[in-house]
């Protein structure tokens, strides 16, 4: 076991050592500091905007579309379908009727704080039972709508992102108007972006005729998924898709994030090879800053192994201090940013915040070891090299 | 010129130094090419609208239609030079991953009014000839290797068609239109009267119209003159030049492409201090060489140039090239696949990364040029 001791005392000295080359150390330490920054923080949107959507699904929901649609706004049902639709089996029933609600779902152009540019804020018509069928729904501001009228209830996120939601006020849309009669919450879903109104004064506003776009249903069990899309897509009377709700709104997401993903992933991997220079960069000064020192060590009879990975561990170690600031960096600057943006696949906005999750800090730290190792590896195979006569003869 | 090979030798005393600043110039240089072509990306090709043209949608909102016999309306409006509609289609070609934009108008007087966008006129004929004939932007077609002939299904999502199976569309390509560098050929554009004959509903609407003007100064009047024809009727109308409306449009994708931004310039200024840091470091390594090199009697002016442009030696090499590289990836096309239709690094950005190298050398030479020339020989060479 005495090379390890070897390998730890040589590490020890190294390291203490640093203070005195703090300049060239820091080098290394802000280029890594900066990759993990970019790279956590670029993730974190991505994050936030799939929370926000996936969360909105629950398994017990299904949601049923003309078949075609690849979103709701494109879907269109008739009046008749949807009731049809409420008929199948497998959704959850008590004495107020089937837990499936029928709704529209449109844009409505308001004024969004951050630009003061008019924006798609996403307006859904809902039917009485939509309240049962998403039961993560409650109102924190105000009261509900009343059906028959043109009050509306906004989703907190999409009150704080968009002008003129609070309750109280009106909305103007062509020539419509709108009261807001309260605020609610959804567990920080995508339904916090919306606006919800009566289904049928909706259809009025917008001049659609009695039809829908979808319809919401809750399943008795996530196991009658199954049967109730067969019975659907078997009825000849119906050309629709059915899809569990969650599926629905991870495939909504897909586009957003996996942009977000690419353009940070790419940006991260170009600025880890300037951040890796930076670390070769300050090992081989380190190297050559304590030269004889190291070929003291050596004289003394220090093997060279040791040598390397006390190089190496120096590295590593400089790499994860660079990882945790700029991962505290991420998460200090980060976390819980509110914002909103276009998805298109729903053409509307979805407001959310962006996460700084364990996971995403784990990433930023493995990619700063991972760019220290790779600095160091140079360096440290300099270091065991180095010609001990000619080192201790220098200077 | 005789300094010259005074600072080739300084630049090159310590090698590995110098390659890895150079690298990291390098680097620093290419990521700023790239960060400005997302930037101009996110805008959606705001700075190449037309002035000229005017977008009129539904004043509730895009996605609620206008009647087609508008466009006769707008026509006669004093001061309109020609106006057209356009219908999104929204199709799925084979995989909805596969996106991009599919829009119904008409042929003729739509390409009159994009300049910009070229199609031979032999294909044009062809086109007016076709009712079902459709054509691809360049860089759509590459992406999909369609040629002039092909039969193009798409899944409809929106408008679905009376004949066949109810769900498929089919198209012929007969042209392929090319655009001004930066111009978005991601589009295909097939006839409105196809679809309009051979839609299940929706007969005789469109989703927006587009309108030139011969005055780009008179746009906010007509548009007002556009949009009081409308008020009042059962479907109002908003009128907004192009380049607002695409504004506005870019502008729905909120702070999320502005906060990226922050994020990497903010890291990029850090990298580059990090890198004159580095550089100025290299000189005050040799202090007494300076003070040799004043009493063999160089005068501070020509210390001073030596210190200065071995800095801007690194910086405009290392810059140069990471720039260069930046523009020729930015040449080979967007890399996702038409999410980002502008894909261009502006020459205005380019222009500024030039003042950016000639500001990193110069921050990363004066402090230590400075020092250089205020150097007393004597305190200099007691140093060592």
């Amino acid at each position: 076991m005495s090379w390890m001791r070897e390998i730890v005392a040589v590490t020890a000295l190294n390291l203490r050592t640093v203070p005195g080359r703090l300049g060239s150390s820091a080098v290394a330490v802000i280029g890594i500091a900066g990759v993990v920054v970019v790279l956590v923080a670029v993730l974190s949107i991505a994050e936030g905007f799939r929370a926000a959507m996936v969360g909105a699904g629950a398994d017990d929901r299904a949601i049923v579309m003309r078949s075609g649609a690849d979103s709701e706004m494109t879907s269109g049902l008739s009046g008749p379908e949807a009731d049809l639709i409420r008929q199948a089996p497998g959704i959850s029933r008590s004495e107020q009727g089937p837990d499936a609600s029928a709704e529209l779902f449109v844009v409505v152009d308001l004024p969004k704080r951050s630009t003061g540019t008019p924006a798609n804020v996403p307006m859904r018509g809902v039917e009485p039972a939509s309240l049962r069928v998403r039961r993560e729904v409650s109102l924190v501001e105000g009261r509900m709508f009343e059906f028959g009228t043109n009050e509306v209830i906004a989703g907190v996120g999409a009150a704080r992102q968009f002008e003129g939601l609070s309750v109280g006020s009106e909305i103007r849309s062509g020539q419509f108007a709108w009261t807001v009669v309260g605020l609610f919450e959804a567990d920080g879903s995508v339904a916090e972006t919306e606006i919800w109104c009566d289904a049928r004064t909706l259809q009025g506003a917008y001049r659609r005729g009695n039809s829908y776009q979808s319809v919401l249903v809750r399943l008795d069990t996530p196991a009658s998924f199954d049967s109730f899309r067969d019975w659907l897509t078997s009825n000849p009377q119906l050309n629709v898709a059915v899809r569990r709700e969650r599926d629905y709104y991870a495939q909504q997401s897909e586009g957003i994030t996996s942009l977000i993903r690419t353009v940070g992933m790419a940006i991260a991997a170009l600025m880890a090879i300037g951040a890796i220079f930076g670390a070769v960069l300050t090992m081989y000064t380190a190297v050559a800053t304590r030269a004889r020192e190291i070929a003291t060590l050596r004289a003394l009879g220090f093997n060279a192994a040791a040598v390397l990975v006390s190089v190496l561990s120096e590295s590593m170690v400089l790499a994860a201090g660079g990882g945790l600031i700029g991962g505290l960096v991420a998460w200090l600057g980060f976390n819980g940013y509110q914002t909103s943006t276009m998805n298109f696949q729903s053409f509307s906005q979805v407001a959310f915040a962006f996460r700084v999750t364990p996971a995403l800090l784990l990433v930023g730290l493995a990619w700063s070891l991972a760019m220290g190792l790779i600095g160091g590896i140079l360096p440290a195979v300099r270091a065991a090299r180095l010609p001990v006569a000619r080192a201790l003869r220098e200077l | 010129m005789k300094l010259v090979p005074l600072i080739w030798k300084n630049l090159w005393r310590r090698k590995i130094r110098t390659t890895f600043t150079l690298a990291c110039v390098f680097v620093a240089f290419l990521l700023f090419g790239l960060l400005m072509t997302i930037r101009a990306a996110f805008s959606f090709g705001v700075d190449l609208a037309g002035l000229d043209r005017l977008i009129v949608i539904h004043k509730v909102s895009l996605i609620q239609p206008l009647p087609e016999s508008y466009v006769e309306r707008i026509r006669s409006v004093e001061g309109v030079q020609a106006a057209t509609h356009n219908t999104w289609f929204g199709g799925v070609y084979q995989d909805p991953r596969n996106f991009f934009g599919q829009i119904a108008t008409e042929p003729e007087v739509y390409f009159a009014m994009y300049p910009e966008l070229r199609l031979p006129p032999e294909q044009m004929e062809a086109w007016l000839a076709d009712r079902q004939g459709a054509v691809a932007g360049r860089a759509l077609a590459e992406r999909f290797g369609w040629q002039i002939g092909d039969r193009i299904p798409l899944q409809a999502t929106i408008w679905m068609p009376k004949s066949g199976d109810g769900t498929t569309w089919t198209f012929n390509l007969v042209g392929i239109y090319d655009g001004e560098p930066g111009t978005d050929t991601t589009n295909l554009f097939f006839r409105y009267d196809y679809l309009d004959e051979n839609r299940q509903e929706g007969d005789g609407l469109v989703g927006w119209f587009v309108v030139k003007i011969d005055d780009p100064g008179r746009s906010v009047e007509i548009a007002q003159a556009v949009d009081e024809m409308f008020a009042n009727s059962s479907a109002e109308t908003k009128t907004t030049t192009e380049k607002g409306f695409v504004d506005s449009f870019a502008k729905q994708i909120g702070d999320i492409g502005a906060i990226m931004i922050a994020i990497l310039s903010a890291v990029l200024f850090t990298m580059l201090l990090v890198v004159a840091n580095t550089m100025a470091q290299a000189v005050r390594e040799r202090t007494s060489e300076l003070a040799v090199l004043k009493t063999l009697g160089f005068s501070n002016t020509v210390v001073v140039a030596t210190v200065l442009v071995e800095a801007m030696v690194i910086a405009v090499i290392g810059g140069g090239l990471g720039l260069g590289l930046a523009w020729l990836i930015v040449q080979q096309g967007d890399p996702t696949n038409g999410l980002l239709p502008a894909f261009i690094l502006p020459g205005r950005d380019v222009a500024a990364g030039v003042a950016l190298m000639g500001a990193l050398g110069l921050m990363a030479g004066a402090l230590p040029a400075v020092s250089a020339m205020r150097l007393r020989i004597t305190d200099a060479l007691r140093r060592n």
